[in-house]
């Protein structure tokens, strides 16, 4: 059974998807994270879709889905690389990928995951407030 | 009697123009999408007067010379407000072809007794029709090619400049209507250059939109979503006394976007989301 | 009246979600061969998906007709998936937002409906279900 790897980096997991999913991968995945999130004590995820072409609906849930679980076990989860076009077929299709943050890059993800569980950033960082107007 | 054909044409007008209504209206290339079957009776009845008018047994032959001008005229008028109009060339076509069945016909029934006579006026009369089409598709293709002009001067002109104002800040000055098909393409751009340069706000910038109606805003709140999706925050500035009147009017909700009255407000705002200062030097040099 | 010209066709059987990349990836084959943009292609290929799996879940695979199609100056891609399942009893109810007799997001066939140019469902109860959807090149 093909599996997608999960690589562990410190306090972050980190998993690359380079090819087109089929359901049962997708699937495989989410319990492999989570069953990753649990072992490691891990406090972040990052998914790096920056080769899918596609993202439907179901791969939208799995997302999802892996976001909320992690979160209830107190981990962050960031989706990277998501290309314009994904975006625009995501918004059209009415899915807002809630309970996911999303960054540019890996390197910006990475970054949002620091400042996300930073014990002293983590509650003034989050959404800032308009201060300016 | 050889004048007659013609006259006899004349007189069978009527019966010539409802044949070729009928040959029109059965073709399954008829587009009521784009005309009236009233407007394509007038078009027809006019085109059909003019032709008749002008013909006569001595000029048959001579279809290209300036005793047609009325006809090139009415017949080049057609084939360019029909091309301009989004007709295939085919459909213009049979226009033209089955005025010539119907005129054949008619010929037919009047000289059904003499062979020879209707072969004679037959040939003549295809060769007339045949350089009638040959107008229509010179301008036709004329009008298809000053259309293809037009949407390129138009495209060059809509093309929205995506500026890089800083490090990790986009700005885009939107001018003009905003419909579903430039929203994709500013959307697209806009996300395209997101990525190529890794900036984290955008600002789209609407004090060149002359209006915003519920379909617009809806564009704007999905430009901005799929911009966050990304993984980026989209400012959107411009936003004039009038846009935000009929913006709570037609009670749009645009609470989850940030909004700014002027470019220079949205990028105050956008530093301090980078956490970037901007501040008069220090040093003050009141003596020079 | 318009008519539609098939350019160009292909059919594929869908029996297991093995099935589905490829058949993702000819469709992308489709659409690119016509030139048609990237986030179309994207829009055409989720909808796809959508479809493809519903007919999966519900009806236990079937077929799939891909076909280049054009009509007037547009060019474009038309869907076919028919299905011998159980069928939909209400069309009208499966096609509201937020509907959804499985355990998926809900947002299966409206959403879909959303990412096309056309959208054609046929359904009888016993018997099946034919969707068949299009997308314009520059719709």
């Amino acid at each position: 059974m093909e599996r997608i790897p999960i690589l562990r980096m410190g306090h972050f997991l980190l998993v690359t998807i380079q090819i087109d999913l089929y359901d049962r991968l997708a699937t495989n995945l989410e319990a492999d994270l989570v069953q990753m999130v649990n072992r490691t004590g891990a406090r972040g995820v990052l998914i790096d879709i920056s080769a899918l072409n596609i993202v439907d609906s179901f791969m939208g849930r799995i997302l999802g889905n892996i976001g909320s679980m992690s979160k209830i076990m107190d981990a962050e989860t960031v989706v990277v690389g998501m290309q314009p076009a994904v975006a625009i077929t995501l918004i059209e299709l009415g899915l807002e990928l809630k309970g996911v943050h999303t960054a540019l890059n890996v390197e910006k993800g990475m970054e949002l995951l620091k400042q996300k569980i930073g014990p002293a950033e983590a509650s003034d960082e989050d959404d800032d407030e308009d201060g300016t107007e | 009697m050889k004048q007659d054909y013609f006259k006899g044409l004349q007189k069978r007008k009527k019966q010539i123009l409802e044949n070729w209504m009928k040959s029109q209206l059965s073709d399954e290339s008829l587009r009521e999408d784009l005309m009236t079957n009233e407007n394509l009776r007038e078009q027809s009845e006019e085109l059909l007067n003019a032709i008749l008018g002008t013909i006569t047994e001595k000029n048959i032959s001579e279809g290209m010379t300036a005793e047609f001008e009325q006809v090139h005229e009415i017949l080049a008028g057609i084939s360019i407000s029909r091309a301009r109009q989004g007709y295939s060339p085919r459909e213009t076509g049979v226009f033209v072809f089955s005025l010539k069945d119907a005129l054949l016909n008619s010929l037919k029934e009047d000289l059904s007794n003499d062979p020879k006579a209707l072969a004679d006026v037959v040939l003549k009369m295809n060769k007339f029709m045949d350089s009638m089409g040959i107008i229509t598709f010179e301008t036709f293709i004329k009008g298809r090619e000053e259309v293809i002009l037009r949407q390129t001067d138009e495209i060059t002109e809509i093309s929205t400049p995506v500026i890089r104002v800083w490090d990790g800040i986009l700005a885009l000055p939107i001018i003009g209507t905003l419909d579903s098909s430039r929203t994709q393409v500013v959307m697209e751009n806009l996300l395209q250059q997101i990525v190529e340069t890794g900036s984290t706000i955008a600002i789209l910038d609407i004090s060149g939109v002359p209006a915003v109606d519920s379909l617009v805003a809806q564009h704007l709140i999905k430009t901005v979503a799929a911009t966050r999706l990304m993984g980026a925050e989209c400012i959107i500035s411009g936003i004039r006394p009038e846009i935000a009147q009929t913006v709570v009017h037609l009670g749009i909700d645009l609470s989850n976007i940030v909004t700014k009255a002027s470019l220079a407000h949205a990028l105050k705002y956008a530093f301090a989301m980078l956490k970037l200062e901007v501040r008069k030097p220090m040093k003050d040099k009141p003596s020079l | 009246m318009m008519t539609k010209m098939v350019l160009n066709k292909d059919s594929m059987r869908i029996e297991r979600e093995q099935d589905v990349v490829p058949f993702r990836n000819r469709v992308r084959e489709f659409a690119v061969k016509i030139g048609m943009g990237i986030v179309n292609q994207t829009k055409l290929i989720t909808a796809a998906s959508e479809l493809v799996r519903n007919m999966l879940k519900y009806a236990g695979g079937g077929a799939v007709l891909i076909e280049a199609i054009s009509q007037g100056r547009e060019t474009g891609i038309r869907l076919t998936f028919e299905d011998k399942g159980p069928g939909i009893g209400d069309i009208a109810l499966a096609m509201k937002d937020g509907y959804s007799s499985g355990k998926s997001l809900g947002i299966g066939l409206p959403g879909t409906k959303r990412l096309v140019n056309e959208f054609d469902i046929k359904s009888k109860t016993g018997e099946g279900t034919t969707v068949s959807i299009v997308k314009w090149k520059n719709g």
